[in-house]
C-alpha cells in the first residue's frame, strides 16, 4: 500500500466563540483530488489553514508522506511542497501581479517570475498581464493571480479554497484541465467548492464536514447532488417558487451611457442602454473584466462622471447623485467585494448595518443623530436569525465570519431594506447550496413584491434560474436584452464574445 | 553678490541634509507600517550622545556612531512596545519624544559650554575650485553627498529588490504578508530600528557638523518636520529629498532676507519655509489616486498574528 500524501489525525481548532474543527481526520493519497464539502461555517477554511501552517491546531497530528510534521508557518508548508489558494485573497493591492506572485515564491528574480507567469498563463489559459497593479483587477482576475501563484510553487499538495467561485464556466473548464494534468503527474489536490456538480466531475474522494466534525467520507462520483446535500446540510435544498413575472413600470433606465475608463486598465463603457422594470429580475452575464465593474460603479453612484441624463430612476436623473442619495431613492447595492466595499472587516456586524441602513439612528437624515445601540443590535440579530447566519452574534466582527456567512449577511442587509431597485453583483459567491437557494428565493420574493432587480453574475446557471430577461456585456458594450425563454447557453456563450449583432440582425438596440 | 548666492546654496544643502536623513529613515519605517512620532526625541538624544562622544574622543566617527546607536536603541524600545506589546503607536511615539527632550536636556547640562575641535574645511579636490559651482556644491561634509547617494540606493531598494518588496508588503497588508509566511513583526522591527538609526545620524550631524555645539532642545522641531515631509512627499524618497532641500533653502533665504532688512515682519518670514514646503509638495502630489497608491495601507495600525 502506498503511503498517503497527507494524513490528518484528530485535528481540533477552537476560536473564542466556536470550535471550528473538532477531531477531524482526513487522508489524501498521491494523485488524488479530494473534495472537502460542508455548509458555510463548517470549518473547511480553518482546516486548510491548519494544513498550510497559517493557523496552529490545538490538538492533533499532521502527517506528510507518512512523517509527522509540525508546520509552523506557510513558508515551511511551501518548503514541504504544499501550495494554497486562499478563499479571501492574500494579495497586495498597490503592487503588480508579478510582484504579488514573487512574494509567494522562493528566491528568483522578478524577470524570471514575469516570464514564468506568462508561460503558465498561456499554458493553462489563465490570461493575465503580469505588469498590472492588483487593485485594477476584477475579482475573477485576482483569483487567477492566486491560482498562478500557487501553481508556480510546483506543489505536491495543492489546496484550493473555493477557487471557482468567481470564475466563468469556460475558465472553470480550463482550470479543471490544469488540475487533472497536475493530478496525473502525482500532485494531490484538496478542493473546496460549494458547486456540487464540479465536485462530482473532478474529485475522486470527498470528506464532508458539518459544524466542525467529519460527517462522512464518500466517492462523489457515486453520489447525487441530493445525497451530497443531505450529508452536508441534513436536507435537500428547497426548490425555488417561480411565479409569473408581472413587470410593472420602468424603474431604472440607462440611456447611451458612455464612460471613459477611470484607470489605465479599466474598460471604456460604450453606449450602454439598459432598463429594469418593477417586478422583474434582469441579469447581466459576461466574463468578468468586460466592464461589469465600471458599469456597477456608475450605477451605484461610486462613479459620478456619467453624462447628464444617462441614468434615471423613475423620472429623476440620478447620474450626478452619490450612493447615499441614490439609496434614499430606493436603490440598494451589493458589491462583489464583500470585505472592504461591502463590509468593514474590523467593525461588528451591527455596526456594519449602519453603512447602508439608518433605521436605528434616532434622527435618520441627520448626521448628528444618536445611534440607538439596543435597536441596532436587535436589528442585526433579526437579520442573523432570518437568514440563518452562523455568527457569534451582532457584536462579532465582520472578519471573523466564514466567507459564505458574511456574503449572506451583506445580501440580507440590502434585501431587508425593501428596496425599490436592488443591484446585486455575484449574489451567491461562496455561499453553500442551501443558502444559495435561500438567497435566490429572497430575490424572487422581492421581485414578486414589485422590486426591480438587476443581477450581475458570471454564473450562467444562476442567471437562468432567477432572471426574467438577460443582457450580456462584452468589451464594454451591452447586448440587447433577451427574454429568458429564448436564451440558450450556446447563444449567451456566443454573445459573451461580443457577437450579438450577427445573431440578431435588425433587432432594436433599445430594450 | 554671486558669492552670497553660492553660500546660500551651500547652506541649503547643509540644512536640508539633516531633514533628509531623518525623513528617509522615517520613510523606511512608515513603509513597513509603523509611524514613529518619537523622531524629535530620538534626534535630541542622538545629538547629545554624538556631541558628548566627540568631546570625549575627539573623533567625528565616534560621534556619528554614538548618535546612530542612541537613535537605534530608542527605536528598538519603541518597536518592542508597539510591535510586540501592541501599545498605541502614536501615544508611544509621543512619549518617546517627551522622554527624549527631557533626558537630553538632563544629560546635556555638562556640555552646554563645551567646545569641540575646530572642523576642518571639507572640499572635494579640483571640483571645489570651480568658480561659483565649487563653493556652492563641492565644499560640503561627505555626509551631504552620502545622503543623496543613500536616497538613490533607497529608491532602488524599495522598488527594485525583493527585500524592498517584502518591506512594502508588510506595510501594505500585514495579514497577507503573514499568510504568505513572512515574519511581519521582525521585518517591522528591523525597519523601525533602521529608522531610529537614521534619525540618530541626523541628530548627530546637527550637533557635530551643522551647529556645532549643544543647546537644550536644539533639534527645534526638525523631527516633526521630517515626519510631515514623508507624508507630503507621499512616501517617495526623491520627493522627500526635494522637500528637505526646499525647506532648507527657504529657511536660509528667509535668514538672508531678514539680514538685508526686508520690510516684512520676521514672524511672516519664519513661516515661509513651512508654507513653501507644504505648497510645493501639496501641489506635486495633489492626485488622490497617487496618494492612495503610495500610502502604506496598514500604516499606524496594529497587527496581531493569528487573528
Ligand atoms: N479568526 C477567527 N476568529 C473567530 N472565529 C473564526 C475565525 N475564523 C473562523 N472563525 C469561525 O470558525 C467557523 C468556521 O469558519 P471557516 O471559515 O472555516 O468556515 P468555512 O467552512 O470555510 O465556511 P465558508 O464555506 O463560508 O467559507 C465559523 O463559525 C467562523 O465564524
Ligand atoms: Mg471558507
Amino acid at each position: 500500500m502506498t503511503t498517503p500524501r497527507l494524513e490528518l489525525k484528530g485535528i481540533t481548532k477552537a476560536f473564542p466563540d466556536v470550535v471550528a474543527n473538532s477531531d477531524v481526520s482526513l487522508t489524501v493519497m498521491p494523485g488524488e483530488t479530494h473534495a472537502v464539502l460542508g455548509e458555510n461555517g463548517a470549518g473547511k477554511s480553518t482546516l486548510m489553514k491548519v494544513i498550510y501552517g497559517s493557523l496552529m491546531p490545538d490538538a492533533g497530528q499532521i502527517l506528510l508522506n507518512g512523517q509527522v510534521m509540525r508546520i509552523r508557518n506557510p513558508k515551511e508548508a511551501r518548503a514541504n511542497g504544499i501550495g494554497m489558494v486562499f478563499q479571501h485573497f492574500n494579495l497586495f493591492d498597490t503592487m503588480t501581479v508579478a510582484e504579488n506572485v514573487w512574494l509567494g515564491l522562493a528566491r528568483t528574480s522578478l524577470e524570471q517570475v514575469t516570464a514564468s507567469i506568462v508561460a503558465k498563463a498561456t499554458e493553462y489559459g489563465l490570461d493575465i498581464d503580469p505588469r498590472r497593479a492588483v487593485h485594477t483587477l476584477s475579482v475573477g482576475e485576482r483569483q487567477r493571480v492566486e491560482i498562478i501563484r500557487a501553481l508556480l510553487t510546483r506543489p505536491e499538495l495543492l489546496i484550493l479554497d473555493e477557487p471557482t467561485s468567481v470564475l466563468t464556466p469556460q475558465a472553470v473548464e480550463k482550470l479543471f484541465l490544469v488540475l487533472r494534468k497536475l493530478a496525473s503527474e502525482g500532485c494531490s489536490i484538496l478542493y473546496i467548492s460549494h458547486k456540487l456538480h464540479e465536485i462530482r466531475e473532478l474529485c475522486t474522494a470527498c470528506t464532508v464536514l458539518r459544524a466542525g466534525k467529519v460527517t462522512g467520507v464518500c466517492n462523489p462520483k457515486e453520489e447525487s447532488n441530493a445525497s451530497l446535500s443531505r450529508m452536508m446540510i441534513g436536507a435537500e435544498p428547497p426548490l425555488l417558487e417561480h411565479h409569473e413575472c408581472q413587470a410593472g413600470s420602468t424603474t431604472m433606465v440607462v440611456r447611451n451611457l458612455s464612460l471613459e475608463r477611470d484607470d489605465q486598465f479599466g474598460v471604456d463603457l460604450q453606449e450602454i442602454n439598459l432598463s429594469v422594470c418593477a417586478g422583474e429580475i434582469v441579469g447581466i452575464a459576461g466574463v468578468s473584466g468586460n466592464g461589469q465593474k465600471e458599469l456597477l460603479y456608475a450605477l451605484s453612484g461610486e462613479d459620478t462622471r456619467s453624462p447628464h441624463g444617462s441614468i434615471r430612476i423613475g423620472e429623476v436623473d440620478v447620474s450626478a447623485l452619490d450612493p447615499g442619495e441614490r439609496r434614499r431613492m430606493g436603490l440598494h447595492f451589493v458589491p462583489e467585494e464583500r470585505l472592504g466595499r461591502g463590509a468593514v472587516p474590523t467593525l461588528s456586524l451591527a455596526q456594519n448595518l449602519l453603512l447602508t441602513r439608518t433605521e436605528s439612528i434616532s434622527i435618520p437624515r441627520c448626521a448628528g443623530g444618536w445611534i440607538r445601540v439596543k435597536a441596532l443590535a436587535n436589528h442585526a440579530e433579526r437579520l442573523i436569525d432570518r437568514f440563518h447566519i452562523k455568527a457569534g452574534g451582532p457584536n462579532s466582527v465582520a472578519r471573523s465570519l466564514s466567507g459564505g456567512n458574511l456574503q449572506k449577511y451583506i445580501v440580507a442587509r440590502e434585501i431587508d431594506a425593501n428596496p425599490k431597485l436592488l443591484i446585486v453583483s455575484q449574489p451567491t459567491w461562496g455561499v453553500d447550496v442551501g443558502a444559495a437557494a435561500q438567497i435566490r428565493g429572497e430575490i424572487l420574493r422581492l421581485r414578486d413584491e414589485g422590486c426591480a432587480v438587476l443581477v450581475v453574475s458570471e454564473e450562467l446557471d444562476e442567471l437562468f434560474e432567477v432572471c426574467d430577461r438577460m443582457y450580456v456585456i462584452a468589451r464594454g458594450k451591452l447586448s440587447p436584452s433577451i427574454p429568458i425563454a429564448e436564451a440558450t447557453v450556446e447563444k449567451i456563450g456566443e454573445w459573451m464574445s461580443g457577437l450579438w449583432d450577427r445573431s440578431v440582425p435588425g433587432e432594436a438596440r433599445h430594450a | 553678490m554671486m558669492d552670497s548666492y553660492a553660500l546660500l546654496i551651500a547652506a541649503t544643502l547643509n540644512a536640508g541634509t539633516v531633514l533628509a536623513i531623518a525623513s528617509l529613515g522615517l520613510l523606511i519605517n512608515e513603509k513597513a507600517g509603523i509611524v514613529n512620532l518619537g523622531a524629535e526625541g530620538m534626534m535630541l538624544c542622538a545629538a547629545i550622545a554624538g556631541f558628548a562622544a566627540v568631546v570625549h574622543t575627539g573623533s567625528d566617527t565616534m560621534g556619528f556612531l554614538a548618535g546612530i546607536a542612541a537613535g537605534a536603541f530608542m527605536a528598538a524600545i519603541f518597536g518592542g512596545l508597539v510591535i510586540w506589546l501592541n501599545t498605541n503607536q502614536y501615544a508611544t511615539g509621543l512619549a518617546l519624544t517627551l522622554f527624549g527632550s527631557g533626558f537630553s536636556a538632563f544629560a546635556g547640562i555638562a556640555y552646554v559650554q563645551a567646545q569641540i575641535p575646530e572642523r576642518p574645511n571639507f572640499a572635494l579636490p579640483y571640483l571645489s575650485d570651480i568658480p561659483l559651482v565649487g563653493p556652492a556644491l563641492f565644499r560640503q561634509h561627505p555626509l551631504v553627498y552620502l545622503t543623496v547617494a543613500f536616497a538613490l540606493v533607497l529608491i532602488w531598494f524599495l522598488y527594485r529588490t525583493r527585500s524592498g518588496l517584502i518591506l512594502r508588503s508588510v506595510g501594505e497588508s500585514p495579514e497577507s504578508a503573514h499568510a504568505l509566511g513572512y515574519a511581519v513583526r521582525w521585518i517591522r522591527m528591523g525597519a523601525v530600528v533602521m529608522g531610529g538609526a537614521l534619525c540618530g545620524l541626523a541628530g548627530a550631524y546637527l550637533s557635530i557638523i551643522y551647529t556645532p555645539l549643544w543647546v537644550e532642545g536644539m533639534v527645534a522641531g526638525k523631527g516633526w518636520i521630517a515626519l510631515a515631509l514623508t507624508t507630503f512627499a507621499t512616501w517617495r524618497p526623491a520627493r522627500v529629498l526635494l522637500g528637505a532641500y526646499l525647506f532648507g533653502g527657504v529657511t536660509m533665504l528667509q535668514f538672508h532676507l531678514q539680514g538685508v532688512g526686508v520690510e516684512l515682519p520676521s514672524q511672516v518670514l519664519s513661516m515661509l519655509p513651512y508654507l513653501a514646503t507644504i505648497f510645493v509638495l501639496a501641489l506635486i502630489s495633489r492626485n488622490p489616486r497617487w496618494i492612495r497608491i503610495n500610502i502604506p495601507a496598514a500604516m499606524g495600525k496594529p497587527f496581531h498574528p493569528g487573528s
